[in-house]
This record gives structure tokens, C-alpha cells and sequence, in this order.
């Protein structure tokens, strides 16, 4: 009888130390969606160019994620991409004329919508479109450019000079 | 003339194996509601599988993320990268390493056991004998081990992942500096609850494959000594071979 309580006792602490774990994996290690705790409303935004932005990529206001990217569709009747967000009801301040612009988190992180705020009165409601934006930064479209002014200062010296960066004005 | 004779002759063995250890698995499933108005035989064999296997487990889980650590941070830090290390980690433990790795220690810590067992049983037997008293050692002997194994082996994969993430944790906070506060927000930040649910179905999915696999050799083993020992080797071998072909048809299904 003796051995067959320790049988119990030990399948008892087993089973219980595989859901604590499970407990642990669940609740510390994994993030908690926002659209889980409280309420949201969603906005939605136009952009020519989204890049590798995906669903559940994070929708940030000066670096804090407020909401989170719903769906992406493309539009065939503007031929644009339509990203619907899902923005936390506890921020409804968001001024109707802030800009939206897709980034990218770090040098090789995911990337992400950034909302910055605009100086309107009015405010983002449910089902709006947020009209100003800016798309993602297409790494070739930027190398041809740089290709193309690294052409020109080749070919003709004082053209890119005139027009040339920033960097080029302290030589001056 | 003769190799294509042999070929198909292996054919056929293979699948009389593969139809056999199915009709085995149905014969099971039959008993299983019988079996389960007995609880303590399956208690016992969640014992003897689960419990037995814990230390094994703990062990292996802490070095294995000990490893991780170090190999990550040597890899990461080339990038300045190493606090992303706690992402790699769990993504890499909870969706792959940990049941994988958790099932080939499974198969052979318990697997070997349970086949051991059954094949002595079947040597000494102690199966026909049930028989005899009209006991069906299917519902008695092969369903409480099948169903032990299958319950055991999910809570040992969490218990392996959760200490080998504090492995990584030791080694990588502890030992090489990287910022602990960093170390966790990213990785709170990056891992869904469904990578979670993902390492769960993979613990479910192995705990049918090693238990079946393991109980049906012992089952089917010629009751002689070399034949009890060549269904454990089988169980191993077998086990192992099945959880890793399993396990990338079912990233391939999880990835999409």
C-alpha cells in the first residue's frame, strides 16, 4: 500500500510540473494580443508600397505599439495596398491628420507601421482612413538612385555638387 | 532476377509491418473507453514513463539549452545581436528541439522499457495466461502503457523546454552578460501563444508514435531473449527514425 502512495505522489508532482510549465510557456514567455485585452477600433490606410509588411505587424505611436495591423488587401480599383489596423480604445486622441509610414525595426527586424501624430482638431474613429502615408523604403528603387547620382558625379562635376547631399555642403 | 524477387519480398514484409501495427492501433482504440474506467493502471504507467523519465529529462533540457546559449550568443553577437538570443531560443525550442528531442530521450528511457517489459510478459507467458482467464491483455497490459506514454510525453516536452530556456538563460545572462531585461521582453515580444499550442500538438503527435511503436514491438516480440532484445532495439530505432520523418511533415504543415 506504502509503494503504491509514492506511485501517486510522484505521477501527482510529474503531472503537476508539466503544467506549471506549460502555465510558465503560456503566460510569461508569449505575448498577449492586444486586441485580447479591451477594446480597439480600426482605421485603414492606402499605401502604393507596404514592403514585407505582414498581419500582426505592430501599429506604433513614437515607438510604443498601440494596435496591430488587422488585414492586408490590395485594392484593384486603386491598385494599392488597403492595411486595416487595429488601434487600442484607450488611445482616441490620434489627430485624423497623422501620417502613416511603414518601417523597419532595427537593421534586420520586421516592419511595422508608424503613426505620427498630425496638429488637427479632429480625431481617428472607427473605420477611418488615415490619408497621409508614406510607403516602404524599397532597398533597390534606393541603390538606383544612389547608382544614378554616383553616375552623374562621374560625368559631370558641378551638376551633382549643386544638388548633392548634405554631406557635401561642409567641404564647401 | 533474384534482387527484384528479394525487393519485392521486403516490399510486402514492410507493408504487412505498416497493416499490422495499424490493426494493432485499432484494436486499442476499441478498448480505450473500457480502459479508462481503470485509472490507476494508467496512473501507474504515467508513473513509470513520466515520472521515471523526469530526471533525464531535466538534465538533457538544461544542457541542451545551456549549448544554445553558447552557440547563439558565438553566432549572434557577430551582429550585436545576442539580445535577440532569448527569441531564437524559445521559437527554436518550443516548435522543434524541444519535443524532438524530448521524444528521442522518450524512446529511449521508456520506449525501451515498456518494450522490454511486454516482450518479457509475452517470453514468460504471461499474456497467454491472461488470456486464459479470459483477462484480454490488450485492455490490461498494451492500453494503460499506450495511453501513459501518450500523456506523459506532451508535460515532459514542456517541462524539457522550460528548463532549457533557463539553461540558455544561465549561460547567456548569467555567464556571457547579455541584458536580462532585453533577454525576455524580446522574447515576450516575438513568441505567440500558437508556438505554444504548435510544441504541445508535436508532444501529442510523438507520445502516439513512441508509445505505439514501443508497446506494439513488445507486444509482437518473439518470445525468446534475443527476440525481447531485438524488439528494444527496434523500438529505439524505429522511435526515432518515425518522430524525425513526423516531425518535418508536420513543420511543413505548421509553417504554412
Amino acid at each position: 500500500m506504502r509503494s503504491t502512495r509514492t506511485t501517486e505522489m510522484s505521477t501527482g508532482l510529474f503531472a503537476l510540473l508539466g503544467f506549471a510549465a506549460l502555465f510558465f510557456l503560456v503566460t510569461q514567455i508569449t505575448n498577449r494580443e492586444l486586441s485580447v485585452n479591451g477594446k480597439s477600433y480600426e482605421v485603414e490606410a492606402r499605401f502604393e508600397n507596404i514592403g514585407s509588411l505582414k498581419q500582426g505587424a505592430a501599429v506604433s505611436m513614437a515607438g510604443v505599439t498601440i494596435g496591430r495591423v488587422q488585414s492586408i488587401v490590395f485594392d484593384q480599383s486603386v491598385y494599392k495596398a488597403v492595411v486595416r489596423m487595429k488601434i487600442n480604445a484607450a488611445y482616441d486622441r490620434i489627430p485624423k491628420d497623422s501620417d502613416a509610414s511603414i518601417m523597419t525595426a532595427g537593421l534586420l527586424g520586421g516592419q511595422y507601421v508608424g503613426i505620427t501624430a498630425g496638429g488637427g482638431e479632429e480625431y481617428l474613429k472607427n473605420g477611418d482612413r488615415i490619408e497621409f502615408v508614406q510607403d516602404a523604403l524599397v532597398l533597390e528603387n534606393l541603390i538606383n538612385q544612389l547608382a544614378a547620382s554616383f553616375g552623374n558625379k562621374g560625368g559631370d562635376a558641378s551638376k551633382s555638387e549643386s544638388d548633392g547631399p548634405e554631406s557635401d555642403k561642409p567641404k564647401e | 532476377m533474384s534482387i527484384f524477387r528479394e525487393l519485392a519480398d521486403n516490399f510486402r514484409e514492410f507493408l504487412i509491418a505498416v497493416g499490422s501495427v495499424t490493426l494493432f492501433l485499432l484494436r486499442m482504440l476499441a478498448q480505450v473507453p473500457r480502459a479508462l474506467l481503470r485509472p490507476r493502471l494508467i496512473v501507474e504507467q504515467i508513473y513509470n514513463t513520466g515520472a521515471l523519465s523526469l530526471v533525464i529529462i531535466m538534465i538533457c533540457g538544461l544542457f541542451i539549452g545551456a549549448v544554445f546559449g553558447l552557440q547563439g550568443y558565438e553566432v549572434l553577437q557577430r551582429f550585436g545581436a545576442e539580445e535577440s538570443l532569448g527569441v531564437g531560443a524559445a521559437l527554436g525550442l518550443l516548435k522543434e528541439l524541444g519535443p524532438v528531442v524530448t521524444a528521442l530521450l522518450f524512446a529511449g528511457r521508456a520506449g525501451t522499457a515498456l518494450a522490454s517489459e511486454i516482450g518479457l510478459m509475452r517470453a514468460t507467458d504471461q499474456l497467454s495466461a491472461m488470456e486464459m482467464m479470459a483477462v484480454d491483455p490488450i485492455l490490461r497490459v498494451a492500453v494503460p502503457r499506450f495511453l501513459g506514454g501518450l500523456i506523459a510525453l506532451p508535460l515532459l516536452a514542456m517541462i524539457f523546454i522550460a528548463i532549457a530556456l533557463y539553461g540558455v538563460q544561465l549561460v547567456a545572462v548569467q555567464q556571457l552578460g547579455v541584458d536580462a531585461a532585453a533577454f525576455w521582453s524580446q522574447m515576450r515580444a516575438a513568441v505567440e501563444v500558437d508556438d505554444v499550442t504548435d510544441g504541445l500538438i508535436k508532444g501529442c503527435v510523438y507520445g502516439v508514435a513512441c508509445s505505439l511503436i514501443a508497446v506494439y514491438e513488445g507486444y509482437t516480440a518473439i518470445p525468446t531473449a534475443e527476440g525481447v532484445g531485438r524488439a528494444t532495439t527496434r523500438t529505439v530505432v524505429i522511435s526515432a527514425v518515425m518522430v524525425l520523418i513526423l516531425n518535418y511533415m508536420l513543420t511543413v504543415v505548421m509553417l504554412r
